[in-house]
């Protein structure tokens, strides 16, 4: 990349490549990253629901209590509840232009993937630890 | 779309003026996919949260999951599961900078619908056959 040698923006800020979002390429690469997981933790959920579909109470709790299903089920709900949040970010910004309303369902879209990935590591917690 | 100024200025063409191919479908089933997945996460946290909670809870819970409404939502997050992960490992294949070639742009957009078709009937098929 060839920077113009009228710029008036300052070599540090060129050096740190942020932009004018100060993120630079972050939000890309986090989507990446947890995508990447997802691919992999999706194959994984999809197996464990397959068993879970038909199991009763007792069984439920015994096959998400196991580490073997805890553990990718736990990797799951943080990767997907990252991912989702950035998503949906992309999807407010892009059709939310009122200032109030779009930094209010910022607001919400954070509360949200995080109360539904905690909400789910609890309960897996509690079912692992509790059998 | 946001104005900035006081004056009307020309906007680019919005979808309405393109002729609709699978390459631009695929593009606005994975915004869809995505925003519905986000939603559809519920489903998971309500199972989970039932099954911590005690058999009453996880009961109710598997009974509506279960009812033929709860099946096809369920059918549904299974589609756009597998949708959103096709799309996904298509834009990872962009990402490298291959497979933008139009006929190859065409035959990845068919392939993602047909793997998410095919991936999710084949999940529902080993459910029924269990």
């Amino acid at each position: 990349m060839h920077s113009n040698p009228h710029s008036i923006r300052t070599p540090a800020a060129r050096v740190r490549g942020l932009g004018s979002a100060r993120s630079g390429t972050h939000h890309f690469w986090m989507t990446r990253v947890t995508g990447m997981a997802n691919v992999v933790l999706t194959l994984a959920f999809v197996m464990i629901v397959l068993m879970l579909a038909k199991a009763d109470y007792a069984g439920a709790l015994k096959i998400v209590g196991h580490p073997l299903a805890a553990i990718p089920l736990l990797l799951f709900v943080g990767s997907a509840a990252i991912h989702m949040r950035l998503g949906m970010q992309v999807i407010i910004e892009d059709y939310v232009h009122s200032e109030g309303a779009k930094v209010a369902l910022l607001m919400l879209n954070t509360f949200f993937a995080v109360a539904i990935g905690l909400a789910s590591a609890y309960a897996i917690l509690k079912i692992g630890f509790a059998s | 779309m946001a104005r900035t100024g006081p004056t009307e200025r020309p906007l680019s063409p919005h979808l309405q003026i393109y002729k609709p191919s699978i390459t631009m479908v695929m593009s606005i089933f994975h915004r869809i996919t995505g925003a519905a997945l986000f939603f559809g996460t519920l489903l998971l946290v309500v199972f989970l949260v039932a099954l911590a909670s005690g058999k009453s809870a996880f009961d109710q819970v598997q009974w509506i999951y279960g009812s033929l409404p709860g099946k096809l939502v369920l059918f549904g997050y299974t589609w756009a599961l597998f949708q959103h992960m096709f799309g996904g490992i298509r834009h990872f294949i962009w990402d490298t900078g291959a497979g933008l070639e139009r006929g190859t742009r065409m035959k990845l957009a068919w392939a993602t619908l047909g793997a998410s078709l095919a991936t999710s009937v084949l999940v529902w098929f080993i459910y029924l056959a269990r």
